[in-house]
């Protein structure tokens, strides 16, 4: 086990509203965010000398976000590896806390992707040309998970049913979320017979597009006891990564979240079956039953059996995605960070119709760009330690 | 230090989109660890070495992997298709209709145009599109 194994702890949590904010920047719902998690913590933007954040649209994400706030970190990181990345500033975080580098991270993010998108057609989204594939117009970026979904489906006879399961398994937990954006009852037969938009993918496999705000704050276990009520401590995180584009991932039925999840089972000392509530980046239904298999929850090629039947929805025998995930909660363009929070809230026990009963140990998984990078991170309530 | 010079005028990219114009479709071979590289890099992404020689594709292949994005003017096919000679890459997989396009499938390279621009295509292999 690291040293970094609970060295750490969320003491704030803040969220935007989801959905339709056409009223608002992006920089305006990553500072309402911001300040927010500031708030929950009880700590004043002044003392955040740690500040992370990331996007598509922006080029220096992290000058803008400190200026807007009025403040000036000394340690800061705007990289990017897609939607995974707020998961992997958690590890970031934590080495410069523990480092004495900073003494309060602020991770936050904001998005308008959905107003931009009704106002100007247009869908935020990374700006590389890379001509091996982008001259072939792939629809990006689903195509990348429709190619994973097919070749799943040919090598372990899943089916379009089993992606539906997972669709409507995220429904149901939001419908237990006043805060989801989609809470209407969602049947398997309405994902099959939806309109495809990249087979074997429907628009129901598809997560949402949505404006929102989120951010976390991070102190050192020591601080975070003497602040918080409840801190929820970080036990592990690990990061890695397999391919950028599509076509050079090795295998496209197993993804990098193996060697994730393998770190940060690690460094945290936890094993599969020890893990209360899982959070994974569902930005297509096929995201999550490749990421049961590889986070350990069921052998290679059994995600779709072991999706089946409700299991992962409220009720099943594993609590996945439980604020409604990206498929029916929210999806601002990268949406790690709103896994994060998820688990938080849950260790905390401030979840409601939806609260995993004692709650103990939470696991996200973020994801990158096209099943290109992920990021698997492991809370803890203070019993874990 | 060493200085190595990688390339003189042209890199990589644009040797491939020469080759291209030329009717040609090639890979890199590296020497090193006797292995295939597509799409074209500066060294092994296998082994490092520098200094891959250009060779000529066989153009033979088999689909991966296989989607229909579906758009206003029409469905189209998008495959990922493994080589004989080892690297996966992006295409299409026309001279067949989108959805009928199959994993296992063989398929061989002809240099097409898209949209103007010209690039490396797939039908399906002679064998497969007699069956």
């Amino acid at each position: 086990m690291s040293d970094l194994r609970g060295s750490v702890a969320v003491v704030g949590v803040g969220l935007t509203a989801f959905g339709d904010l056409p009223g608002r920047s992006a920089r305006e719902n990553m500072a309402e965010a911001a300040f927010h998690a500031l708030a929950d913590a009880g700590i004043s933007k002044n003392e955040v000398d740690g500040l992370f954040t990331s996007n598509f649209p922006d080029t220096f994400p992290c000058l803008h976000l400190a200026e807007y706030l009025g403040i000036h970190p000394r340690v800061m990181d705007d990289s990017n590896i897609g939607g995974s990345v707020y998961v992997s500033q958690l590890q970031h975080a934590a080495l410069a806390i523990e480092a004495g580098l900073c003494d309060v991270a602020l991770i936050a993010m904001g998005s308008n992707t959905r107003s931009k998108l009704k106002q100007t057609g247009v869908v935020d989204a990374p700006r590389e040309f890379f001509k091996y594939a982008d001259e072939y117009k792939p629809k990006a970026p689903m195509n990348a998970y429709a190619l994973a979904a097919a070749r799943h489906m040919h090598q372990y006879g899943t089916t379009r049913e089993h992606l539906a399961e997972v669709a409507v398994a995220a429904r149901r937990w939001a419908q237990l979320n006043p805060r989801a954006m989609r809470r209407e009852p969602l049947s398997i037969a309405e994902v099959m017979d939806a309109k495809m938009v990249c087979d074997p993918l429907s628009v129901l496999d598809c997560c949402l597009i949505a404006d929102a705000g989120a951010a976390v704050v991070l102190v050192s276990a020591e601080r975070a006891r003497a602040l918080a009520e409840k801190p929820i401590y970080l036990l592990g995180v690990g990061v890695a990564t397999s391919h950028s584009n599509i076509a050079q991932m090795p295998d496209l039925t197993t993804t990098a979240a193996v060697e994730s999840s393998k770190r940060a089972y690690a460094m945290a000392g936890i094993r599969p079956q020890d893990v209360d509530v899982v959070e994974v980046y569902d930005a297509f239904t096929i995201n999550t039953i490749l990421f049961m298999e590889d986070l350990g929850f069921c052998p290679k090629g059994e995600g779709g059996h072991f999706v089946a039947n409700g299991n992962i929805g409220p009720g099943g025998t594993l609590p996945v995605n439980t604020n409604g995930g990206g498929l029916s909660c929210v999806h601002p363009g990268m949406y790690g960070l709103m896994l994060i929070v998820e688990c938080v809230e849950q260790l905390r026990g401030t979840t409601g119709d939806r609260q995993v009963p004692n709650a103990e140990v939470a696991l996200c998984n973020g994801n990158g760009g096209y099943l290109s990078s992920q990021v698997t991170a492991i809370f803890g309530t203070e019993s874990t330690l | 230090m060493t200085f190595q010079q990688f390339f003189d005028e042209q890199g990589p990219d644009q040797h491939f989109a020469a080759f291209l114009a030329a009717g040609q479709f090639k890979l890199q071979f590296c020497s090193a660890c006797e292995r295939h590289v597509f799409y074209p890099r500066l060294a092994c992404p296998h082994c490092g070495a520098a200094g891959l020689d250009w060779v000529a594709a066989s153009g033979e292949g088999v689909v991966y992997s296989t989607s229909v994005p579906r758009a206003k003017d029409g469905n189209y096919n998008i495959s990922l298709v493994d080589l004989v000679e080892g690297p996966r890459m992006m295409t299409r997989v026309v001279d067949i209709e989108p959805e009928q396009v199959r994993i296992g499938m063989k398929v061989q390279a002809f240099i097409g145009e898209l949209e103007g621009e010209t690039l490396v295509l797939f039908r399906p292999a002679q064998e497969d599109a007699d069956e």
